[in-house]
Order: C-alpha cells, then structure tokens, then sequence
C-alpha cells in the first residue's frame, strides 16, 4: 500500500481504480433545470423581482447544486474544478452581453438616419425643431484631424522606434521606452489640455492677431500626442523581429546602418508596422475629449484645418447626445454607427493584415 | 583583384570576456585559406574581425593589428564600409533580403552602395549569379523573391551577392553546415572556380571539407570554457593533415578530441 | 558553434572599433563617388571616413525623435502648470478641499475634492466589477477554451477595446440607464438600509450606472494583458502540477496564478489608469454633483475629466485655469499609476529574462 493510499481518503492506486466515475450530463442538466425552477418559485413566488433575478438566482444555484452533485460522484477536487470552469464559462457569456447589446443598439438605432441627407449636409441652420441635418462636416474634421495626426505621428513614432531598437543603448534609451509605455496611459483628457495651453492659449495667438483660436489643427496634434506611444511601441516590437542576420547581411556588403535600416530592415517589418499604424489611427479616431477642448466643435462644414473651430464625429455624438432635441438622438446614433465602423474596419483590416504577414512567413 | 590580409597579435573581446588572443597568420592572394577547430574556439570571431563585422555586437572589440595590403583597417579614420566592401561575407544561414526578388538580391550591394544605371546593373546580377552557377536555375524567375528558393540556391544567391560587390576577399562562415550534401558540393565547387579571382577564408566544421577545397590550414583551439581561443597550428593543408607539427592538431583531425 | 553569437538585434555597426581608437561615434559614410568605379569593393587605398555623414545626421534625428516622448511629458507638466497657476492664485477657497467649483464666479471658489473623490469611486467600482471576469475571460481564454473558440473571443475581445468611449456613453444613457434604473429601485426597496444603496431617489444616472459602463470599458486591457501573463505560464511548471495528479483547477492555482500575480497586478493598474482618464463615458452617464457621498444608486457622482467636458464650453479664463489645475491633478494620478504598473512590468520581465 502506498503512502498516498495510507494517508489521502480516496485515492486509490490500483490499475483498476485508473477510471473515476464521471458526472452524467443528465445530471448536470437536471440540476440546471432544478435550479431554473427553483429560482423561478422563490423569485416570482415571493414577488421580489423579475426574470433577471430568476435568472441570477437560478446561476448561483446551479453552482451550489452542481458543486454538491459533482462531490458525491466525482470527489471534492473533482467538483471544485468543475465549478470553477463553469464560473468561468459563465464570465464570458456575461461579459458578451454588453457588447452584443451594443451592437444590436447601434444598428437598431443607427440605421434610422442612414440616409443621403446625414452623410451630404451639415448642422449649419438646423435648429431644435428641425429634422434633417447631418455628419457632412464631422466626417471632414475627422478625417483631416486624424489624416494630420497621422502625417506628424508616424514618422516621428517609426523613428522613436529606430532609435529604441538600433541606436539606444544605456541608461538613457530605457528611460525613454519606460516613458514611452507610461506615455500610452496619458488620458486624453489631458493631452487635450496640453494641446490647450500649449497650442490654443500661447501658440495661435501669434497667428491669429493675438486671440487664441481653436483648429482642426491644435486636435491634430493632441491625437498625436495619443497616437505617437502606440506606434513607438508597435514599430519597436516589429523592428525587433527583424532577424539580426540580415542586418549582418546587409552591414557585410558594406552597407551603411542608415541605408541598412531604410532599406533593409523597415521594408522587412512594414507590414507589421502598417498594423500598428492602423490601429493607433482607429483609437485616435474614436477620442473626443481632446478634440472637445481644442477644435471646439462647429455647427457648418470647415475645410480649413487651421484656422477656426472644427467638428468631429466622436464630438459630433457627445454634443447630440446632449442636444434637447427630439432628432438629435436619432443623427447621434446614426453618427455613432458610422464612427464604429470607420473604427472597426480599420482594426479588423490591421488585424487581417497582421495575421496574413504572420502566415506568410 | 585579391589582396593579402595579414593579422598580427589579434585578441577579440566581448565585453571582458576575451574570446581569442594573440592570432598571428598571413592569407596570401588567390588562395583558399581554411579555418578548423572545435566548437567555441574562436574561429568565427577571427573571421568576423576580419571584415569588422566583429564589432557590430555590443560591447565587442579587438587589439592588435589586421591589415589589407599593408593598410590597418582597424585606423580611427578608416571608413568601416569601405572595409566591407573590401572584404565580403557570406553567412552560416543563407540570409536573402525577403522582401527583395532574386534580381534584386543580386544586386542589393551595388543598389545600396548608389550604383542606379539600369544597365550596369543587369549586367553584374547577370555576372555574379553566373559566377554563383546559378544564373542557369533562376534566369527565368528573376523577379520573384529570393527566400522562395532552396536553402542551397539561397546560399549561393549570398554568394551572389556578395561577389556583385567584387570585393578583394571572401569570407565564407560555415557556409554548408545548412545544407545538404548536393548543395554543399556546389558551393564547394564554386569556391575553386571564384579562388581564381578572390582571397577566400572559410570557417568550416567539416574537416574532410577542409582538405577538399584549401590551400592552407588553420588549427584553432581552446584549453577549456572560458578560455580564449588561439591558433595552435597554421600550413599548407597537406602538411596539417599529413603531418601536423602539434600534438594538439593531429588528436584533434584524427578525431581524438573534439 | 558557441564563439559566434548571430543575434544583433541591438547592432550598432562599427562604432565600438579597437580600443587605441579614440573615436565612439559614425560608423561609415555613404561612400565617396569616386570608389565605385570600377570596381566597387575597392582596389586602391581604403578610403577615410567623412566627419559628417548621413549616419550621423540619421542617428541624430531618431535620437531626437526618440527623446521627443520625454519633452511631451515634460512638456505636459510645464504647461499645465503655467496656466493652472494664475487661477489657483485667484481662488478664493482651498483647492484641494473645497467641494464646490464656481470658478468662473468674480470670486472664483473651487476645489478638487469631490471630483477626486468620484474619480477614485467611479473606476474602483468598475474595477470591482471588470477585474474578476476579465480575469476569468484571459483563464478561459489561455487554459480552458480550444483554439478554435479562443482566437474569435479573443478578437471580440481586442474590438471591444477600441470602441470609442463616447459610444459606451451613449449607449450607457440610452440603453443601460433604464434597467439600472430598476435595478436600483429595487435595490432602494429591499437594501435601502445599505448607505450605499439608501437615499431618495431619482434613480439611474448614478455611480452605479458610470461604474458599469466603465468596467465594460477597462475589461478588454485586463483581460488581454493578464491573458499575456497566463500564456506565458512555463510549460514546464503546468505539465508538473498535471503529472502530480492536479485538477485543471487545482493546476492553475498552484502554477499559473502565483506565476502571473504581478503581471495581473500591472494589468488592473493600467485598467485604473485608464478608468481615472476616461471622460466622456462618464460625461454622458453621471448624474453630475458636487458632493462626497458614497451612496451608489442616486443620480450623482461626477469625475474630474466628466468634470473638463462638462464645464469647459462656459468656462471663462478663470475657468479655464481651473479645468487644466484639476487636469494637472489626474495627469500627476495618472503618471503615478501607470509608471507603478510599468515597473511592476519591468522587473518582472527582467527577472523572466535572467531566468531564462
């Protein structure tokens, strides 16, 4: 008899013991449905809630049930893990709840103004009482703030990067990469005020007969402050799966390290660093708060980015949504839908771009 | 178009760690010069200092005296690229740029030193993959991309490369240990065909590959880890594997140690 | 072959040369015209290097552009403090305990305090809520789900973190407040004699409801950055908790978890820092007061970024410096933060890295 035989209650180490009773399915269902019923009598019986309670009750009795169930055929341990995984199943489906609801909200809701008259006009005229109106001018503002953002951020971030991957050494160069990581969790709220008393409140004045003056312009370079830690990160971590050989390669032929990093190397990670790119183009996108702050937001289409206030479509949906009138909810949703699937086809397309590099190789 | 390289008292450092001392040896013009020894001894770091490709590791540095034609390339004003172009190498894993074609491969040493006439260029892709004995397999694919060939194609597509330079010295790291049988016999045939034109030095594991194909022969050893390597014993090939001077070298090719 | 490392990742090419040269900087210049032709690989004389070169010039710029994160947070502080200063001089009450913000009165009075307060409330609710299922979702994720189910879920995952937050706010006013709503009058009716859960009515546009839509918002970055730490488990120490006759469970409790404690850490610290920014969510789903209460259901709670979007379009000069002193306060909250939850990162990975 083994020691583990002696001393743990249960164990048994005889070839024959290998098989260990399993709990039948019917059993499992029919504590689901014990506890469905049972969490429906109390609930309902007693008047205390509605379905939703039945139905978080009926969740915590089955683990109880399926627990003590488990324990008599399986053994303790066995039912522990039994009712973890089920803990953990049901995590996921709560956590997709939300954003199948946000979907269904979007769609349901959004497609009510998806009409010509929401993607061809402005705000400029349409008063409370007026039904039509549209994201015309937000769609613009969006695209040439992020189109800005993106100019300035991305060649600043892929040489941030060049400099973290092959240049940096010491002390110095981990004290930018640990900045650049703490940099991604500026709030945006912040970069805008940044970009507020920076830009808005001392920059412009210059240009502007010494009057401060919100732009298209001052939300590019807040989204920029945004964008430029995520692509320093992402370009950084494809410069590293360049292989060190071919940079030897290269250096071999008598190459110079500039030429072997514009030629060699980028050309190798581009791909990877266009995901990057995108996805940091998404997110910057989707900010409001910063553009709030410096581009203030307009009623009439502004093709001008530099000079006077500009609309977004993320601030177009805030300031609908706290619009008093009875259609603003109609175009911020109609907005909001169009605003995720701008967002959403970009990660998707930097996502599916990413994972056909990966095979590729 | 060959020239001399003569090393006199090189020692190679990685950080403190001194991974060869004191290697003496002189590579005379057109002639195979092989470098043999067991793992760790060193040889690859000698041949790495040789073209500068040493230092390109952090921290990684040399003493002593490495010379091309009687001029010290390790001079504080020598231009390191021009080194590299003066001497190339070619790898233990063929290593094509992936994002290039097979034309462009060929040609990548030219293109990114400045050479932009489209005809010069056809010209020497032509020249160098012929001189690789590839040109006959790849003339009809040019365009495609270099890392869709076999590993033996892409090693001698490397070797392509680096000749299109026409570089004095060759400098071969283990250039078959990835590959089979059949594409080592071609890269070795193509080193007696390119000796004619070049001073080549080859790292090799293979000690039967030694006595093929070099003129002369270099014994690296080590005492233990942790030691740096030197050079036991360096002649003409037949001598090191008929009857080497050192005790060392005969255990170590007639496979008593190692 | 031991004596020669292939991995340059970090190459620098030929500036650590011979040690009698004096010289660290510029590898080669791009070649003088005249040395290719012919040939190429040069016959004559080695050619000197150039004092300046494109390799100096190209490794200045990226220097610079690298040293450019540095002069934004630096930058960040400067200016925020330059405009923050004349309206906290002009404050008549103290910032850091006055309750109320009326900064843009002739005598402007306001202060951080309760919007400090509803910004820590706000995102430890969403925190309470978001970091048990996300980290429920990153072990089903890394042990539990076959790849077939994880790779979509873990997708589903990453879009839900880059919605935009105005659109959880929306929806957080639109559709979430109504069941939240009931909810908390039931929670009135049968817990009223919870503080938290006491009080009068109205209902919805409360605490509760901004902490849910901003759990919803801190779960992705949780869970993909614990589901991370999780992968990474070594094979080595599950396979051994397995052979010894562990549980799935009983396996991931003695070998994943304690291995992955800190990188959880770091990942709920960065959830925090993020929860402590977010603005607009919150400026669309509180009910926005200016009191320190703890109770969960009434309309209230307010943050300080809700705080920014909320007032900035009144706000006159005064309030304006008001608006970027309180910004100041979140942006030193979050550096703290996440500079914490990156060092957590940081030694962690080195001292993975030292194992290895």
């Amino acid at each position: 008899m083994s020691l583990l035989e002696r001393e743990a209650a249960g164990v048994a180490m005889t070839p024959d013991n290998i098989r260990t009773k399993q709990l039948p399915l019917v059993v499992n269902l029919g504590v689901a449905l014990a506890a469905i019923v049972l969490s429906a009598v109390i609930v309902l019986g007693t008047g205390v809630g509605n379905w939703v309670l039945v139905a978080v009750v009926a969740v915590v009795f089955y683990l109880v049930g399926l627990y003590f169930a488990a324990s008599r055929v399986e053994g303790r341990r066995a039912a522990k893990n039994r009712t973890m995984q089920s803990l953990i199943y049901t995590a996921c489906i709560l956590a997709i709840l939300p954003l199948a609801s946000v979907v269904w909200t979007l769609v349901s809701k959004g497609v009510e103004r998806l009409d010509g008259t929401f993607f061809g006009s402005s705000m400029n005229n349409i008063s409370a009482r007026d039904p039509g109106g549209g994201a015309y001018h937000a769609i613009v503002g969006t695209l040439e703030q992020v189109g800005i953002a993106a100019l300035i951020a991305v060649p600043l971030g892929v040489l941030g990067a060049i400099y973290l991957v092959e240049y940096g050494r010491g002390r110095f160069a981990g004290t930018v990469r640990f900045f650049v990581d703490v940099m991604t969790g500026i709030p945006s709220i912040v970069a805008g005020l940044f970009i507020l008393s920076f830009w808005v409140l001392i920059v412009s004045p210059w240009f502007n007969d010494g009057n401060p003056r919100f732009s298209g312009f001052a939300a590019s370079l807040a989204l920029t402050v945004l964008m430029l830690p995520t692509i320093v990160r992402s370009t950084e971590e494809m410069l590293r799966l360049v292989p060190g050989p071919l940079r030897e390669g290269s250096y071999a032929l008598g190459v110079p390290q500039w030429k072997t990093i514009l030629k060699v190397v980028l050309p190798t990670a581009l791909p990877g660093i266009v995901t990057g790119v995108m996805l940091a183009i998404a997110r910057a996108a989707g900010e409001t708060a910063p553009v709030l702050l410096v581009a203030g937001g307009a009623a009439a289409i502004n093709f001008d980015p530099f000079a006077g206030n500009q609309q977004s479509l993320a601030l177009f949906v805030y300031q609908q949504a706290g619009d008093a009138s009875r259609y603003a909810p109609a175009r911020a949703w109609t907005a909001a839908l169009t605003l995720v699937a701008l967002v959403l086809v970009l990660t998707i397309a930097a996502k599916l771009l990413a994972r056909r590099n990966k095979l590729s190789r | 178009m060959a020239k001399r390289i003569e090393a006199s008292n090189v020692s190679s450092y990685y950080g403190s760690f001194k991974a060869i001392d004191s290697v003496s040896m002189a590579v005379e013009p057109k002639t195979i010069t092989a470098l043999i020894g067991p793992s760790g001894c060193g040889k690859s770091t000698f041949l790495r200092s040789i073209n500068r490709m040493h230092e390109v590791l952090p921290n990684a540095r040399i003493e002593g005296r490495l010379t091309i034609d009687d001029q010290n390339i390790y001079d504080p004003d020598v231009d390191v690229t021009a080194v590299r172009r003066m001497i190339g190498m070619v790898f233990q894993r063929p290593n094509p740029f992936p994002t290039m074609s097979i034309y462009e491969n060929a040609v990548a040493g030219l293109k990114l030193n400045g050479v932009k006439k489209k005809a010069v260029l056809d010209e020497a892709a032509e020249k160098s993959l012929r001189s690789a004995n590839l040109w006959d397999e790849v003339k009809d694919r040019l365009d495609r991309p270099g890392a869709g060939l076999s590993g033996g194609q892409q090693q001698r597509l490397c070797i392509a490369r680096t000749i299109a330079v026409e570089p004095q010295v060759v400098l071969m790291d283990e250039p078959c240990s990835a590959l089979d049988p059949i594409s080592t016999l071609a890269i070795e045939d193509l080193m007696f065909k390119l000796k004619d034109r070049f001073t080549i030095i080859i790292v090799t594991h293979n000690m039967q590959q030694a006595a093929r194909v070099s003129d002369k022969t270099g014994f690296f050893s080590i005492d233990k880890t942790g030691d740096p390597g030197r050079l036991i014993e360096y002649d003409d090939t037949q001598k090191i594997f008929s009857n080497p001077t050192q005790k060392k070298t005969e255990d170590y090719i007639t496979g008593r140690f190692g | 072959m031991g004596d020669n490392p292939s991995r340059s990742v970090n190459a620098t090419a030929g500036d650590l040369g011979v040690t009698n040269n004096g010289h660290a900087q510029g590898a080669g210049s791009g070649m003088s015209p005249s040395s290719f032709e012919p040939p190429l690989g040069g016959g004559g004389a080695l050619p000197k290097k150039t004092r300046f070169s494109m390799e100096t010039g190209f490794r200045g710029l990226s220097t610079a552009a690298g040293s450019m994160v540095l002069v934004i947070i630096v930058a960040i502080a400067v200016f925020l403090v330059s405009k923050a200063v004349p309206a906290l001089q002009d404050n008549t009450a103290n910032f850091l305990t006055e309750k109320t913000w009326f900064p843009n009165d002739t005598e402007p009075v306001f202060g951080i305090a309760a919007l400090a307060f509803g910004t820590l409330l706000s995102s430890v609710i969403a925190l309470i809520i978001a970091v048990p299922i996300a980290l429920a979702i990153a072990l089903f994720l890394s042990h539990y789900a076959p790849k077939r189910l994880a790779t979509p879920l873990g997708f589903v995952i990453d879009l839900l973190a880059a919605v935009p937050s105005v659109v959880f706010g929306l929806w957080g006013r639109d559709v979430l407040q109504q069941p939240v709503r009931e909810f908390s009058v039931w929670l009135n009716h049968y817990f009223g004699w919870l503080p938290i859960f006491g009080g009068e009515g109205p209902f919805g546009q409360s605490i509760m409801l901004g902490g849910l839509v901003l759990a919803i918002m801190v779960l992705p970055i949780v869970t993909s950055l614990s589901r991370e730490v999780f992968q990474q488990t070594p094979g080595m120490n599950e396979e051994a908790a397995l052979a010894l006759g562990a549980t799935r469970w009983e396996m991931i409790r003695t070998a994943v978890v304690p291995y992955g404690k800190p990188g959880v850490i770091a990942a709920v610290m960065l959830g925090l820092g993020r929860a402590l920014g977010e603005t607009i969510a919150l400026a669309l789903t509180l009910g926005i007061t200016f009191n320190i209460s703890f109770n969960l259901i009434q309309n209230g709670g307010n943050s300080i970024a809700a705080n920014i979007a909320n007032t900035f379009g009144e706000a006159n000069s005064t309030g304006r410096g008001a608006l970027i002193a309180s910004g100041l306060v979140l942006f030193a909250i979050t550096l703290v933060v996440n500079m914490t939850a990156r060092a957590i990162i940081y030694r962690r990975r080195e001292f993975r890295d030292s194992a290895a």
